[in-house]
């Protein structure tokens, strides 16, 4: 018998729903609204009644961000080479390319040039449909590339972040690209152009603890999760259920590391208006 | 005597034991040669056994308990040593040390992980885990270091950095890349040594660096091997294959060429005696202290950068 235990009374079980299910309509998570697609999509994937924000991919992202059609992305090709021939229940290799050929995407992050609002930037968009929008090799390549890109053509760079965090797959290789693309900024910080960080739910782990928390600005979409340990893992470290509201948006800027909560539909113009103000 | 013994140092220890008492009995009676025999046995059984570990059974050693800390490290190596604490922000976290220190003719700052021997220390040290203040602490005395044109030496040894409620409402995540961000453009040698357990950002947190070193019997990876087998394998019960998996140990990272340099320990790892792993450690300090300290800040600052710019492995 343990000499200790673990009361498990006061931790409830995690029912909330997560991926948009396929189908004409949609069934909001936080007040139960029955949606129609198309008028979802006309509402940026935000629910008409309550505001929820429904989690949506880097495709959708780059619309509502950038001008229409000014998207040039860079490194289209670039994918995993699984360098420690990584094997859990599945292959890694195996992973990656049923992924690659279930999303349509090669790794978690796209990057590219555009406008916004007539303004030339450069934009780096993760996708948690890739892996859990997990930080691998290619990722962090893309994120360096990216600002070197910025650095180069003098253009303000903007992450948008969607991420568990590092990819487990890819052991070390996945925790040097904290430190890869945080010296990488470190550099592009020496340039005064400035960096806005954009934080989507959720934003956790690796991610976190490197590019997404080194922005001149974070931009956060209300209620996304945003943390640098997953709720389930403080969970079960402390045996208690986590206040209400704790690590969401409102959250970190009440504790100060988020400057700005702004809804998706007014994304464009925030940070268009802080562009204008700092460049 | 060890305290603390693994499963797989029983059969040595246990011949070691019947040594020792043989050798009690030796004055009376004429058993030299059986002694010599089982020495032998001995010498043999250790080393085959240490050259063989499986990455699980590095993944123990890391973790021993005996193990020297960053503490030990310090007192053994070093003269002179003023701990100096806080973040000037708010407290002084005990889960990660660090001040100023004499190592031979080197003047540096010295900063590590800190855990404990026993419940109450490791209490007392929240068992290695930092929280926020801890790496903000740590990066306030490489600021100190900086501006007082010291090399800094960072000692990880860490299970992660402490995920808990506060931990997240100071910012943990902001904590770590601050850190990355600043070691990154840091005008001094940095040193990183990984002198026991590098679990993912926690470790990463204090481990950027002009060079990084590694201790023989230790681990660096992104996640715990207990961790990945249960986010992975949906179960606790996989953690060897994990710890294969993940590619974890030394030799593993010097050949993925995210460590530069193994410190070979003491025969039968770093707890066996303290003394010589940090006599080992010492020399090897002061081996890449000596080449850093030419280096022009700026040359010093844009190598630092291409180094960890070319770690990853892609197709295009």
């Amino acid at each position: 018998m343990a000499w200790f235990k673990r009361s498990k009374d006061n931790i409830a079980a995690d029912t909330r729903k997560k991926e948009l299910p396929d189908g004409l309509w949609e069934k909001c998570p936080s007040c139960n609204e029955i949606i129609h697609k198309k008028q979802l999509e006309q509402n940026l994937w935000t629910c008409i009644k309550c505001g929820y924000h429904f989690r949506i991919g880097s495709n959708e992202y780059i619309k509502i961000v950038l001008d229409k059609s000014s998207f040039k992305e860079m490194d289209k090709k670039m994918r995993s080479a699984d360098p420690l021939n990584f094997e859990d229940t599945k292959k890694y290799s195996q992973r990656i390319d049923e992924t690659i050929k279930k999303v349509g995407l090669t790794d978690a992050v796209r990057t590219g040039t555009g406008k916004l609002n007539d303004i030339d930037v450069a934009l780096g968009c993760m996708d948690f449909k890739f892996i859990g929008g997990s930080m691998g090799s290619v990722v962090g390549e893309k994120i360096s590339r990216l600002t070197d890109r910025a650095s180069k053509n003098k253009l303000p760079l903007i992450i948008i972040s969607s991420s568990g965090g590092a990819r487990m797959m890819e052991g070390a290789y996945s925790l040097m690209q904290l430190a890869k693309t945080s010296s990488r900024l470190a550099k592009f910080a020496e340039l005064g152009i400035p960096y806005i960080s954009v934080l989507t739910d959720p934003t956790t782990g690796g991610t976190t603890a490197s590019y997404a928390m080194l922005g001149d600005v974070h931009i956060a979409e209300p209620g996304a999760l945003i943390g640098f340990a997953g709720p389930r893992v403080i969970k079960q470290t402390i045996g208690k259920d986590l206040p209400e509201g704790f690590q969401r948006s409102e959250f970190l800027l009440e504790q100060g590391f988020v400057d700005i909560i702004s809804p998706r539909k007014n994304l464009k113009e925030t940070i268009y208006n802080v562009l204008t103000l700092l460049n | 005597m060890a305290k603390n013994i693994l499963d797989f140092e029983k059969p040595i220890v246990e011949l070691e034991a019947k040594l020792e008492e043989m050798r009690k009995f030796s004055g009376d009676l004429d058993i030299g040669k059986e002694i010599q025999k089982i020495e032998d046995k001995v010498r043999q059984l250790k080393e085959t056994l240490y050259k063989d570990l499986t990455r699980w059974q590095r993944v123990q050693l890391a973790r021993h308990p005996d193990r020297p800390f960053t503490l030990d490290y310090i007192y053994e190596m070093t003269s002179n040593f003023i701990e100096l604490h806080g973040d000037r922000n708010y407290k002084d976290d005990k889960a990660i040390v660090g001040g100023l220190a004499q190592l031979d003719e080197y003047k540096i700052v010295i900063v590590g992980h800190q855990k404990g021997r026993d419940t109450k220390s490791n209490l007392f040290r929240n068992f290695g885990m930092p929280n926020p203040e801890g790496y903000r602490k740590a990066l306030r005395l490489m600021k100190l270091a900086e501006k007082f044109n010291r090399p800094v030496v960072t000692l990880i040894d860490t299970p992660g950095a402490y995920p808990g409620v506060e931990a997240e409402e100071r910012g943990q995540a902001e904590a770590i890349a601050r850190n990355l961000f600043e070691m990154s453009r840091l005008k001094v040698p940095i040193i990183v040594v990984i002198i026991g357990e590098g679990a993912s950002g926690g470790a990463l947190g204090i481990g950027l660096g002009d060079r990084i070193l590694m201790l023989e019997n230790c681990w660096y990876s992104v996640i715990s091997p207990e961790s990945c087998s249960s986010i992975l394998w949906r179960s606790w019960d996989y953690k060897e294959q994990a710890a294969e998996a993940l590619k974890l140990t030394a030799p593993d990272l010097l050949e993925q060429e995210i460590v530069d340099r193994i410190i070979p320990e003491p025969m039968g790892g770093a707890h066996k005696n303290h003394k010589e792993a940090a006599a080992i450690l010492k020399n090897a300090l002061k081996e890449e202290l000596s080449q850093l300290i030419k280096i022009k800040p700026e040359k010093l600052v844009e190598t630092r950068r291409e180094k960890f710019g070319k770690m990853g492995e892609f197709i295009e």
